[in-house]
């Protein structure tokens, strides 16, 4: 087990969890959170090596749970695991909606710290959830803010703006996480250009190590084949933006 | 000229390693690619009347050797899995079809339907040990086993399969009930009923508390239940417990297993366990001048030739 070292607000309803010891991981990996005697569940970490971090939306019970947790008190984790994202090229584009940052914020300052050029687009439904604004910038990213209130940077959805900033510049890779119908936008821009795109997918994850079946994504698995995904992959998905399966295995509208 | 080919009851095996129940079988399209791995079989994910969530998190337990696992028996129900069974078909391999029940009825009623479905054979799941009121109890005396496969081979056009617990003092007396049932063969081992506590959380850290240990901690005894087996019927048995290459297959086909399923390694070796374990053990058999599979099976009971 792990002692929490901080715990931080980001955003009113998304919060940091930094902890004391070490996780070693890419980008886009996760682990497996178990708040004792609550749940367990998957979390990308949003800081890696000493004083990793996890960047959660608290949502249902278990993160609730979390929430309530205080530095010194200590939380389950075992990972890191999946396939995270890997850099490819020099001129790169991330897109992040919501909470889907907080792989991406992890992400970038790795790129730039390998001298790769980042541009980031965060989306976010108003200005006060945009997470990881800062550490973007500071990071060294040119950064172009969507909100769906428009309360700041551009109204409306990141894939647009994303549309926009490809009609003008080239970019070598697209890197994604958020929500689905977001991800399936972006494949569709990268197939109409020339760039390629690694996304990161949401299934419903319960073993976390590749025998369950429960994240299973047209015979592959978000848990151990993913959560990142490539282009080539992600356009022989049928599911994808269309359904997921459901805690008892059916297939359920997404 | 030596090959790997396995005929089960009629049905024909490219090779003898069958993916176990419960491993990344409840969706067509997974067990579609654990036959492109090179399965030579696979077993479905054990379904039940009702569609089942399973149990919370945390249902899954790494250990050094071995999983231990309270998944719950998570599935989609029997009138949903058709179309899965459908699907699995398409990896073109032999498809059994595995299914729990509550009651000797129950299960009876499952098993005419799962093979109605189009499977090649029916596994009766006797044996699961963290689901109250399904599995271990409808297979933990000779005479319920007994009961439940005959009731079960009533409604089954393909071989019926009954897969046993070690949970139990005398697996060949349940192997004979399942034998005088009129089971076709005999599936052996399931996981071993198991604890893990965290002590720094105090607690038991599955969330159902108690779990089912596999992978390779408990092949010994799964190794040792399977040769116990083989003395006490004359039906085939599948041995099925922490296999992870070519030389532990072996030891359970020595011990009299017909063919092998494999579960754990998936985790601990990912899919290429099935051709990996295929080839070493054709290498095996062609060093020490085997040509077929059943030329092997049962060799270690000193009373064979």
């Amino acid at each position: 087990m792990f002692t929490i070292k901080e715990q931080l607000d980001e955003t009113p309803s998304i919060k940091t969890i930094r902890f004391t010891g070490e996780i070693s991981a890419t980008p886009g990996q996760f682990v497996m959170v178990w708040v004792p005697g609550v749940d367990e569940f998957p979390m990308s970490l949003s800081y890696e090596g000493e004083e990793f971090g996890i960047t959660y939306q608290v949502l249902g019970d278990g993160t609730k749970a979390l929430a309530n947790k205080k530095p010194g008190e200590k939380i389950g984790i075992r990972g890191p695991y999946g396939k995270g994202f890997a850099i490819r090229g020099k001129r790169l584009l991330v897109v992040g909606g919501g909470t889907g940052m907080a792989p991406l914020g992890l992400f970038i300052e790795d790129a730039i710290e390998h001298k790769e050029s980042v541009t980031a687009i965060i989306g976010a439904r108003t200005a006060k959830e945009l997470l990881f604004e800062s550490r973007t910038r500071k990071a060294g990213a040119d950064v172009h803010i969507t909100t769906d209130d428009g309360s700041t940077g551009s109204k409306g959805l990141a894939t647009q703006r994303a549309s926009d900033i490809l009609a003008k510049d080239k970019f070598d890779m697209m890197y994604a996480c958020g929500p689905e119908m977001m991800v399936v936008g972006l494949l569709n821009l990268a197939q109409g250009k020339s760039v390629g795109l690694q996304a990161s997918l949401e299934r419903l994850m319960k073993c976390g190590i590749g025998i369950c079946d429960s994240c299973a994504l047209d015979g592959k698995h978000v848990c151990r084949d993913g959560p990142v995904f490539t282009d080539k992959e992600l356009k022989l998905f049928e599911q994808l933006g269309k359904t997921k399966l459901d805690v008892t295995g059916r297939k359920t509208p997404l | 000229m030596t090959h790997l080919a396995v005929d089960i009851c009629g049905i024909h095996l490219k090779n003898p390693t069958i993916l176990a129940a419960g491993i990344l079988d409840e969706t067509g399209k997974s067990m579609i690619e654990v036959a492109k791995a090179g399965a030579g079989a696979i077993v479905t994910k054990s379904v039940g009347r009702e569609a089942r969530s399973g149990h919370p998190n945390p249902s899954i337990v790494e250990l050094h050797d071995g999983l231990l696992n309270a998944m719950g028996l998570p599935n989609p129900g029997i009138d949903y899995f058709a179309d899965e069974i459908k699907e699995a078909k398409k990896g073109g391999v032999p498809i059994i079809g595995s299914v729990f029940g509550g009651t000797e009825d129950e299960i009876a009623a499952l098993a005419g339907q799962m093979s109605g479905y189009g499977v090649d054979a029916v596994e009766l799941n006797l044996s699961c040990p963290h689901a109250k009121g399904f599995g271990a109890e409808l297979g933990s005396t000779p005479e319920i086993v007994e009961v439940v496969c005959r009731k079960s081979k009533k409604g089954v056009s393909v071989p019926l399969f009954a897969k046993l617990t070690p949970n139990t003092s005398d697996i060949a007396a349940l192997a004979k009930g399942a034998e005088r049932g009129g089971a076709d063969g005999i599936v052996a081992i399931n996981t071993l009923k198991g604890m893990a506590i965290q002590p720094q959380a105090r607690m038991p850290i599955l969330a159902n508390r108690v779990g089912g240990l596999s992978g390779p901690a408990i092949r010994p005894i799964g190794v040792r239940c399977v040769y116990e087996i083989f003395e006490a019927v004359k039906i085939p048995v599948i041995g099925v417990g922490g296999i992870t290459s070519g030389m532990d297959a072996l030891e359970y086909i020595m011990a009299g297993a017909s063919a092998v399923q494999i579960g754990t390694a998936v985790w601990s070796e990912g899919l290429e366990v099935f051709s990996r374990t295929s080839k070493e053990m054709l290498r095996f058999m062609v060093e020490n001048g085997f040509e077929s599979v059943p030329d092997m099976v049962g060799v270690a009971h000193p009373d064979r030739p």
